[in-house]
């Protein structure tokens, strides 16, 4: 008995279908063309804005804790989680956690995010795949760390820095969680953040 | 010696729209050509290929060959018309050298004057606020004018004719390039569809001052100017060859 | 099922809404065009789009295996389906053994087009889409009407109603935010208590055996990351070859579909995390079909963006039901005949063949094109109306013969003018229902010229 799978390759390799060429995305031609920014952290912070997130240049994780109490959110917060050293009042111990859904009453969350994207406010974070991966996405407010110097200008720049070798989790994230399925009218905090706070922090964390 | 132009009238535009047909032999007259009508043309079949009826364009795209092939330039008052001869008749030629010469050779009316011609700008006054209706074919498949999807430098050869003219002033639309909802078969297959098309078509156009509703085709101008014509509405339907002979 | 124009027409009936239907579209067409215009690179990144997926079609089983391998090796465990029913077997399958009843799903059209949901509940399973867009419509019962926004053919009256009534909402509420909340709050609920997470697949990466999915809710995260168990459901089609073509589908996908740079969450799935399960199942059900069509096969490049029918006159004004296919629009109009051209027929005529959905796909399929090759297959297949043909017959016979032509069009210039109106205005005549027919000249174009210029 043949399998699906056979069946469908199969199927696929009875056909002639002109092969055709697969474009090399790092000529020349192609990789001037990209669009890159005189300034990409002001562009970041830009687009950053008009995806409904706030950024921040800070310079060092005490500023952070300053600017964190300045917000609102921050302060009404009863559950606090960070990953980041000395960063805000953690109040939740993330290493003794094992269910993620011990995470569910998070108010916020401060964690870090590699590198941050000018084109489009997108950050990329990573997660070794432990519970805390559900803190970028089931906390009420995300606050991310993000080395300043790491601002690439776009997509094609911040694809170059990665490789997917070994099993992992990683996610663009660009601005809280937002829809707008009804009447187009832009809602922000639908599942996930009701907002996104970007430090872009200068030094070392 | 002047360009000896076949003059490719659609049928429609012959059998309803004489004055179109007349103004455009008139301008190209103007401009230095010897312009010749073949009196044995019909229709090029693009009613027939549209509703998927190719076995019955064949022979209509056959004749056509025959008829234009010994013109030093086809040129018709139609973008749809034209697109259809150069787009959608290669499956009726394998490897015609004479059908690869007409494709070359044939022009939307604008297209002609202005790449052909060289003609820059246009005499005489039209003092009126001109709404020119984008035609999809000229448009997205002649290219004879930029469109609102693609990204790149804004061009145009009918709206930089109008605007050579004293007087006129061509309107802002809100939506500058929808289409008007003919196409065809499909204005009576789908009627529905289509006369809600046209008539935000006609209602982006009075939003916008109209006066005088023009296009590089008449098929579009026929729809609109059915639903006009029925509404009562104060607009005045012109084919772009009827403006530049009314200016001469 | 009534075909198209009859759909459409019943849409229309309701004047406002449908101009209300237009504009919301139109709202997302003309944000989509304010982002693509901030690229100049735009028209080349279509332009690579395109040539990356015309490799992965005409390298698809090749791709297949390796993305396969790939997966496997990052303990992914993957799974083929020829049609629907082999699909939802597959995922019924691995819940079962997992003995899971309460399952979240993030948005796919793929699970619509396998009528998943049924089939689940039918087995005991309760299914919930979590989605925004997608749930309101679950909540009433009726499949997406647009493929990325689910529910952008109800109003916020109505939601507000099916709230009332489903959640307890305040009645006769219809603010967007209170409205957003009260599904936030019922859906956390429906994440934390849920035993497993189903998801659609945006790209799967061939050489890491990897995939993405694209959300701006979050939902996809939700759904996946407090659970042990992610199955992941793909159409064949979905593949790309390398990581770094994620740069350009990127880039394209969020811009063409909303407007936005990119979306909330673009997430990437590499292996299970630990303790958990992965699995992924590759579903064909005709796609490998269209792929042996020299002239459909573009067709497979699709990436699901919804471009195509935001911008779409008719798509604006007929509302996606009157498609009766689970993609509508004009992408949706190329593949519905596909899978049953009889049941789809009237498809590939709902088009005024204005092209603007080919000069909006950011892969550059020539969607239009190939309506207006469906319709000659359509009428190969002689599933043309016979009326349509006959009168097609007709005309070109005519025109073939200039005397008679010419004779038709005296006798009609001579006649029709006299004829009283309501001989020419009358339900025969679909033309004048709501429009004008032209004035006939006495004269035609060439009789004119025979009178006033050959013989000069």
């Amino acid at each position: 008995m043949t399998t699906s799978r056979d069946e469908i390759l199969n199927q696929l390799r009875s056909q002639s279908v002109p092969k055709t060429e697969l474009p090399d995305l790092s000529a020349p031609e192609l990789t001037q063309q990209w669009i890159s920014y005189e300034d990409p952290t002001e562009q970041f912070a830009n687009m950053l804005t008009s995806v409904g997130g706030v950024c921040a240049r800070i310079k060092n994780v005490e500023e952070v804790n300053q600017k964190l109490a300045e917000i609102p959110a921050y302060q009404a917060s009863k559950k606090i989680c960070s990953q980041i050293t000395n960063c805000g009042q953690s109040n939740v111990e993330i290493s003794n956690i094992t269910d993620p859904h011990d995470f569910e009453d998070i108010d916020f969350a401060i964690l870090p995010g590699e590198f941050a994207v000018a084109e489009n406010g997108a950050v990329w974070i990573t997660n070794d795949g432990g519970p805390a991966r559900t803190l970028y996405f089931l906390s009420q407010h995300v606050a991310l760390l993000v080395p300043a110097a790491e601002v690439v200008n776009n997509m094609h720049a911040a694809y170059e820095r990665l490789s997917f070798e070994t099993p992992r989790f990683g996610t663009f994230m660009s601005g809280p969680s937002k829809t707008a399925d009804i009447e187009q009218s832009l809602v922000i905090g639908a599942h996930g953040a009701r907002s996104l706070t970007v430090f872009l922090v200068e030094e070392p964390f | 010696m002047a360009p000896k132009v076949g003059l490719f009238i659609p049928c429609y535009i012959d059998q309803l729209y004489p004055q179109v047909g007349i103004a455009t032999l008139k301008i190209l007259e103007h401009f230095g050509c010897d312009v010749e009508y073949p009196e044995t043309q019909t229709c090029c079949g693009q009613p027939m290929a549209n509703t998927g009826c190719t076995n019955e364009v064949g022979p209509l795209a056959k004749r056509f060959l025959e008829i234009f092939k010994s013109y030093d330039a086809v040129v018709c008052p139609s973008g749809s018309c034209v697109s259809m001869v150069k787009h959608h008749y290669a499956e009726y030629f394998t490897d015609n050298p004479e059908y690869e010469a007409l494709k070359g050779k044939t022009f939307e009316f604008c297209e002609y004057l202005t790449n052909v011609l060289g003609v820059k700008k246009l005499a005489g006054r039209f003092p009126h606020k001109v709404g020119l209706h984008q035609s999809c074919h000229g448009l997205r498949e002649l290219r004879l004018a930029s469109d609102s999807e693609i990204v790149g430098p804004p061009f145009g050869t009918a709206q930089a004719l109008l605007e050579s003219i004293d007087g006129v002033e061509v309107t802002t639309l809100q939506r500058p390039d929808e289409c008007c909802g003919f196409g065809g078969t499909f204005a009576v297959a789908e009627e529905a569809v289509s006369c809600m098309m046209g008539e935000d078509r006609v209602h982006d156009h009075e939003q916008a001052g109209t006066e005088v509703l023009t296009a590089l085709d008449m098929s579009c101008l026929m729809h609109l100017s059915g639903i006009i014509r029925r509404q009562k509405k104060p607009i005045r339907v012109m084919h772009i060859s009827e403006i530049f002979a009314e200016c001469l | 099922m009534p075909a198209h124009p009859k759909l459409a027409a019943a849409f229309i009936k309701d004047k406002d809404r449908a101009h209300w239907h237009d504009q919301s579209l139109w709202f997302v067409r003309s944000k989509r065009d304010k982002a693509v215009n901030q690229l100049p690179e735009w028209e080349l990144l279509r332009e690579q789009a395109s040539k990356i997926k015309s490799y992965v079609v005409s390298h698809l089983p090749d791709l297949l295996e390796e993305f396969e391998k790939n997966a496997k090796a990052k303990g992914v465990h993957v799974h083929w389906a020829r049609n629907a029913t082999e699909h939802n077997e597959i995922v019924h399958g691995i819940l079962k053994q997992h003995e899971v009843t309460r399952v979240v799903k993030s948005k796919s059209m793929l699970t619509e087009e396998c009528h998943l949901n049924p089939y689940l509940e039918r087995h005991g399973i309760e299914i919930v889409d979590t989605d925004l867009g997608e749930w309101i419509v679950q909540l009433q019962d009726k499949p997406p009407s647009h493929i990325v926004m689910p529910a952008i053919h109800i109003k916020k009256e109505e939601i507000g109603e099916l709230f009332h009534e489903k959640l307890g909402t305040e009645k006769g509420a219809t603010d967007p935010q209170y409205l957003t909340e009260a599904a936030r709050q019922h859906l956390r609920q429906k994440f934390v208590g849920a035993e497993a997470g189903i998801t659609g697949v945006n790209f799967a990466i061939a050489e890491t055996g990897g995939f993405v999915v694209c959300t701006n809710e979050g939902n996809a995260d939700l759904g996946t990351s407090l659970n042990k168990l992610h199955i992941a459901c793909m159409g064949i089609e979905k593949l790309i070859p390398r990581a770094n073509d994620l740069s350009v589908f990127l880039r394209l996908l969020a811009r063409s579909a909303t407007g936005q740079p990119i979306t909330t969450y673009s997430s990437h799935f590499h292996g299970p995390a630990p303790g958990a399960e992965l699995h992924i199942v590759l579903l064909d059900n005709g796609r490998s079909e269209i792929s042996g069509s020299d002239e459909f096969r573009r067709s497979l490049n699709c990436i699901r963006c919804a471009a195509c029918m935001n911008t779409c006159p008719v798509y604006r004004r007929s509302g996606g039901y009157s498609y009766n296919n689970t993609v509508p629009g004009p992408i949706g109009s190329i593949l519905g005949p596909a899978k049953d051209a009889k049941e789809h027929a009237s498809l590939p005529f709902a088009c005024s063949l204005c092209g603007s959905c080919t000069d909006v796909c950011p892969v550059k399929i020539d969607l239009h094109h190939q309506l207006l090759t469906w319709r000659k297959e359509i009428r190969v297949r002689g599933l043309l109306p016979y009326s349509k043909r006959l009168s097609m017959k007709l005309m070109s016979w005519m025109m073939q013969a200039p005397s008679l032509y010419r004779f038709a069009g005296k006798c009609a210039r001579s006649i029709v003018p006299h004829l009283p109106r309501f001989l020419l205005y009358n339900r025969f005549n679909a033309w004048g229902k709501q429009r004008e027919l032209p004035d006939f000249p006495k004269q035609s174009f060439r009789e004119w010229m025979k009178k006033n210029h050959d013989d000069k």
